[in-house]
């Protein structure tokens, strides 16, 4: 595999102001994150809300300008192509390859045009075809997604929210696209919808070559999707390794406070009091010093106050986790004990 | 109506307790000027027991808001409870039918946030953004109880210290917005819990939170529960949330109450198809070596005006065979206070599937 895409010592922060007297305030939302997305991957990215995956996920299709770093893209023509250095004339070719799927299907559809317009309007933002063309790919796109040709002509008001996930994954796929950034994509739908969607999106992947960014909140639907997990907290990577290796077990106590938190749909293996699971996320604006996390760490010492732990690969596998203690933590993952129970 | 008794030791006496709260055959039906009426919730039975939960489950638009917000008389102008009953029995007292009082009448808001309150989803739109958390929890207090401020206050502070909120005296000074969405939750659960409730009705209350923040909310209610002996109706749509807290689980899908029964029978052996399609929708937590595709339910919830005469999931059902469309399923008993509405159960063991 290679890879497509790499951030590098990406930061972003914002800027506070004090009010009339006060003075100005930086709040940090991502600090030095470094990551490397592999093609034809799935690659989520999980934490608690404010934690800056929605912001990484902004920062890496240049939504959002990031303060400090590169975000790095990596076409398969050859030739790296640095997109935070690059200006809205010049990043916009690199638009139509990586695309965005957003989170809430009733606010992110142009009420006021129907769905075939919605659809071909990044055709005509990039001017890659009209006429018969335009409509036959519009036309398949959609049916690829599921919503027949009779329905292009409506309105998003017409359609329910698992129809308008699909088209606004329509919109991103008719571009053509080689990495697809799935902000909390099926969050907003029901069980049954969500299932839906995402078989939509692994077939999808299957056929296209896609790679994914996923970033959702829900262990429960990353662990079924992902190849690869990023747990982010306070605007840090804690840690980044194999979907399996992270959920069999986790490194970073965070990590481990994420899975411990997960309700499990089977009442057998209720886990009782959860006296583990404790704090909240603490204000951006003033985040601990040392490890971020040490503030809600149950293995807390000394030298988390102190010193912010690196991320470094954890005895020399694919697994990395910043934790000064990662090496000597028996962190509980969330496999102990699984069912394999199937219904008829 | 059977009781279920095998439940996890919670409050640990009581066993066979007589139910607080019975709806029976309660339908609720929306009109509207240009429309035919629809009937969002047929026929539901459900009863609430003390020290135990009910979570009544199912996806949006499947009336389980509706029945729950009917039991506090808090549906819209427009819905009318035209068939069955509520009946609220609190210890020591006549029992009551809630459908039967008067809107907004004294008896009925007598009943309000003092022997029956609720807990709402979003606590940011369902908190006063204008008043202190401290005037708002004073207020039920005040209202229900005649306390006079000064006492309301402490009993305030000491609610608020019971939920977990942090430097409790100072917090009850804050307005909603200095706090955080779990505190918020918090402070709402406190304010629910102001009177002593009887039953508690939470609609949704984690749906809002981070997993860590909903996990520290599930502890909460759980210990509040054993602590105060309250029932409480749960409204969810996540089935873990439903395995991590309920003693008994109903499943409802298009205003029908398809399943209902103890939370391990139903998990351990679901026997409505949309129980089971439900269930293997989710995600399992499994190795990737023991991973198996996702089958969802085909198609979508159809609109309640195109719900058929008879088992509302017929148009999505793998198993549908001639009677499904016309005919209402019967509430089947399968033993344990376990109930499903399928036509498979009652069908005359020839070819039953697999």
């Amino acid at each position: 595999m290679s890879t497509l895409l790499s951030v590098q010592n990406l930061s972003k922060h914002y800027t506070l102001s004090g009010g009339l007297f006060g003075a100005e305030r930086r709040l940090d939302a991502l600090t030095d994150i470094n990551l490397e997305v592999e093609a034809g991957e799935t690659l989520a990215i999980v934490g608690e809300s404010g934690c800056g995956k929605t912001t990484l996920g902004r920062c890496i299709i240049q939504a959002q300008p990031s303060s400090a770093g590169k975000v790095v893209y990596h076409p398969k023509s050859g030739g790296d192509v640095e997109l935070t250095a690059l200006n809205k004339r010049q990043i916009k070719p690199w638009r139509q390859d990586i695309r965005m799927i957003f989170q809430d299907p009733m606010s992110s559809l142009n009420p006021n045009m129907r769905v075939f317009d919605i659809v071909a309007e990044p055709l005509r933002i990039h001017k890659i075809c009209k006429g018969r063309e335009l409509e036959d790919r519009v036309i398949g796109t959609l049916a690829k997604v599921g919503i027949p040709a009779e329905a292009v002509g409506r309105y998003p008001h017409a359609f329910s929210g698992g129809q308008r996930q699909r088209i606004g994954i329509a919109r991103a796929l008719v571009l053509d696209p080689k990495l697809v950034i799935a902000d909390e994509a099926v969050s907003a739908l029901d069980v049954s919808i969500q299932a839906q969607v995402l078989n939509l999106l692994e077939d999808l992947k299957a056929e296209f070559g896609l790679t994914y960014i996923f970033i959702s909140h829900d262990l429960g639907v990353v662990n079924y999707i992902a190849d690869r997990v990023v747990a982010m907290y306070l605007g840090h990577v804690v840690e980044n390794a194999p979907t399996e290796m992270l959920f069999e077990r986790p490194r970073h106590p965070y990590t481990e406070l994420l899975l411990e938190a997960l309700p499990i749909a089977d009442p057998t293996r209720r886990k009782g009091r959860k006296a583990e699971v404790r704090g909240e996320i603490p204000y951006l604006g003033n985040r601990p010093v040392g490890c971020p996390f040490h503030t809600r760490c149950r293995y807390a010492q000394d030298v988390c106050r102190a010193e912010k732990p690196a991320l470094r690969p954890i005895n020399g596998t694919a697994q990395e986790a910043a934790c000064h203690f990662a090496e000597e933590l028996d962190l509980k993952g969330a496999y102990d004990d699984a069912p394999a129970r199937e219904f008829a | 109506m059977g009781c279920v008794m095998r439940l996890i030791p919670m409050g640990g006496k009581n066993m066979t307790q007589k139910p607080i709260l019975s709806i029976a055959d309660m339908s609720i039906v929306f009109s509207s000027p240009d429309e035919a009426d629809i009937e969002a919730v047929r026929q539901v039975d459900l009863t609430l027991t003390p020290g135990k939960t009910l979570a009544l489950v199912g996806e949006s638009g499947c009336g389980k808001s509706v029945t729950a917000r009917a039991v506090l008389r808090l549906l819209d102008k427009n819905a009318l409870i035209q068939r069955g009953s509520i009946t609220f029995e609190p210890k020591g007292e006549k029992p009551v039918d809630i459908a039967k009082l008067k809107q907004d009448s004294l008896p009925l808001r007598a009943i309000r946030g003092n022997q029956i309150s609720m807990i709402f989803q979003e606590p940011m739109s369902s908190l006063s953004p204008v008043h202190t958390i401290g005037d708002q929890i004073d207020e039920m207090m005040t209202i229900h109880e005649g306390l006079k401020p000064k006492q309301a206050r402490e009993r305030t502070v000491a609610l608020l210290d019971q939920v977990g909120i942090p430097g409790a005296r100072e917090r009850a000074d804050a307005y909603p917005f200095q706090l955080s969405g779990g505190l918020r939750q918090r402070a709402m659960i406190a304010m629910a819990l102001a009177c002593k409730p009887q039953v508690l009705i939470a609609d949704e209350p984690t749906t809002a939170l981070d997993v860590t923040t909903q996990a520290q909310i599930l502890d909460l209610l759980r210990q509040l529960q054993a602590d105060f002996g309250m029932a409480m109706l749960f409204i969810t749509h996540d089935l873990g949330v439903v395995a991590e807290i309920a003693d008994e689980v109903a499943v409802m899908y298009l205003g029908d109450v398809v399943e209902q029964g103890s939370v391990f029978d139903v998990f351990a052996a679901p026997k409505h198809p949309y129980t089971q399609a439900l269930m293997s929708s989710i995600p399992k937590m499994a190795r990737k070596a023991d991973r198996v595709r996702l089958s969802p339910i085909k198609g979508t919830v159809p609109a309640p005006k195109d719900r058929p005469e008879g088992c509302a999931f017929t148009s999505r059902c793998p198993h549908a065979f001639e009677p499904c469309p016309t005919i209402r399923p019967a509430r089947t008993d399968l033993g344990n206070g376990h109930h499903a509405r399928c036509h498979l159960l009652t069908r005359v063991p020839v070819e039953e599937p697999a």
